[in-house]
């Protein structure tokens, strides 16, 4: 009668933690479990209780001016803390070493932050994953009749779609004019978060771009090394990582790529 | 402290999360005026770490010095309420077949309980489930937040939840 899926698997599935393939497992499970449905059943009850309750509070806008005028008491705009600083303080000279020690911490945090965040500095198999994970996950959306949660050809559609499903707005744009005709987006899981996908057509190809912010904030673009038949850019604009995976020509995609990018660099700040 | 050019910065990029920091502190606080003042002083904190801030996830660094400036003030100014029992058991009352009284408990729950409900769970309860269900954050960004595994904060996510449940249900059995 307990089944064991029901503690360890119906919290993820409701919260959207799982992996798409363990999500589809889910569902079709969920059909035939009465208590992982009903376990469910309960679990959207009562978040749908605390959304009935709109628990959240706003900040009063006086707490924003608070906070506004401190800030500007503890930097005000003259910036006027290196002239005064340690003359007026002559007995605190010896403290100076402090400086730079903080500057010290920064760079170690700054190299930490680097190591985490810049694939490159940690050899080339991050990306090669990354690429395997694209690849899936664009065979896997042809694949399991799942290939967009929003349809629509409209980009002020798809763009508020991904309100309150990511944690960002990702740039949409409609390319039809183009010969890339915008035909929906979907949620998808890479690189162990969150990302948006949007699915464009050519002719009776689709391309899928994957998007999510980009820590490191570069500008570049890469062609990644043809697989399975299936060819894959990346690149990196205003803020966001791109991620093209499609089977239409290299020239093909390229040319899309290119088109996609001149669209979203200036308005995606 | 940094100046002009870095405030405007920060003000930029950090402000807009004032609400979500806002409420966060209101709900570990549970009082508006406290919440207010915690969260002054996690924005100017906030600012003075800013310089070493490198990019990543905007919101989950904030609600993190939230969280800390929350806890060291609720440690000086509320010692006693910040006692959880971490080693407590679930018992889920299954009562098998038929229509479902929990569910039926859970859609009738009203605005008032289930806020109360809310604010009488422990801290660290009360705290993913803001995270999770008001600001939608993954498990990630809010093992981040808490500086906890993702393994914790699944089971303090499950236990809030299961608690949650209990608590709304003996409230409303009790009014019926």
């Amino acid at each position: 009668m307990s089944c064991k899926l029901t503690q360890r698997f119906v919290p993820g599935y409701l919260d959207g933690e799982l992996d798409l393939s363990r999500t589809i497992e889910m569902e079709t499970h969920l059909q035939v479990c009465a208590e992982c449905a009903r376990e469910l059943e309960r679990q959207q009850a009562l978040r749908a209780a605390l959304e009935r309750g709109s628990l959240a509070y706003a900040a009063p806008e006086a707490l924003r001016e608070r906070i506004q005028s401190s800030l500007r008491a503890a930097a005000p705009a003259a910036a006027p803390e290196r002239a005064g600083g340690w003359h007026g303080f002559p007995f605190l000279r010896p403290l100076l070493f402090l400086r730079w020690a903080g500057a010290f911490a920064v760079l170690a945090l700054c190299a930490v932050v680097a190591w985490q965040l810049v694939p490159g500095l940690r050899g080339p198999s991050n990306d090669q994953q990354l690429a395997a994970e694209v690849l899936t996950s664009h065979v896997r959306s042809l694949e399991a009749n799942h290939l967009m949660d929003v349809a629509s050809t409209d980009q002020h559609t798809v763009k508020p779609w991904f309100d309150g499903k990511l944690d960002f707005s990702p740039p949409v744009e409609d390319l039809a004019s183009d010969g890339f005709p915008l035909v929906g987006g979907r949620l998808d899981y890479l690189d162990g978060r969150q990302v948006g996908a949007l699915v464009y057509q050519r002719r009776k190809h689709f391309i899928n771009v994957f998007v999510w912010p980009d820590a490191a904030g570069s500008s570049s673009t890469q062609t990644i090394q043809p697989q399975q038949g299936y060819n894959m850019l990346r690149w990196s604009r205003g803020g966001f990582q791109f991620w093209a995976a499609s089977d239409v020509n290299a020239q093909d995609l390229a040319d899309f790529v290119r088109i996609l990018e001149a669209r979203t660099a200036p308005e995606s700040k | 402290m940094p100046g002009a050019a870095t405030r405007e910065r920060f003000e930029q990029a950090v402000l807009p999360h004032l609400d979500a920091a806002y409420n966060l502190a209101r709900w570990l606080t549970r009082n508006e005026h406290d919440a207010q003042d915690v969260t002054q002083e996690s924005f100017l904190r906030a600012f003075r770490f800013f310089d070493g801030y490198q990019g990543g996830n905007m919101r989950a660094w904030l609600l993190t010095i939230v969280r800390n400036t929350c806890y060291t003030w609720l440690h000086q100014n509320r010692p006693a309420d910040s006692s959880v029992e971490f080693d407590e058991e679930i018992h889920s009352g299954e009562s098998p077949g038929g229509a479902d009284p929990e569910l039926q408990v859970l859609a009738s729950a009203d605005k008032e309980t289930v806020h109360r409900a809310l604010e009488e769970l422990p801290e660290i309860f009360r705290e993913v489930l803001v995270l999770r269900e008001m600001e939608g954050m993954s498990y990630k960004e809010i093992a981040d937040v808490a500086s906890v595994s993702i393994g914790t904060v699944m089971s303090r996510l499950a236990r809030a939840r299961t608690r949650l449940r209990q608590s709304l249900g003996a409230a409303l059995g009790k009014e019926s």
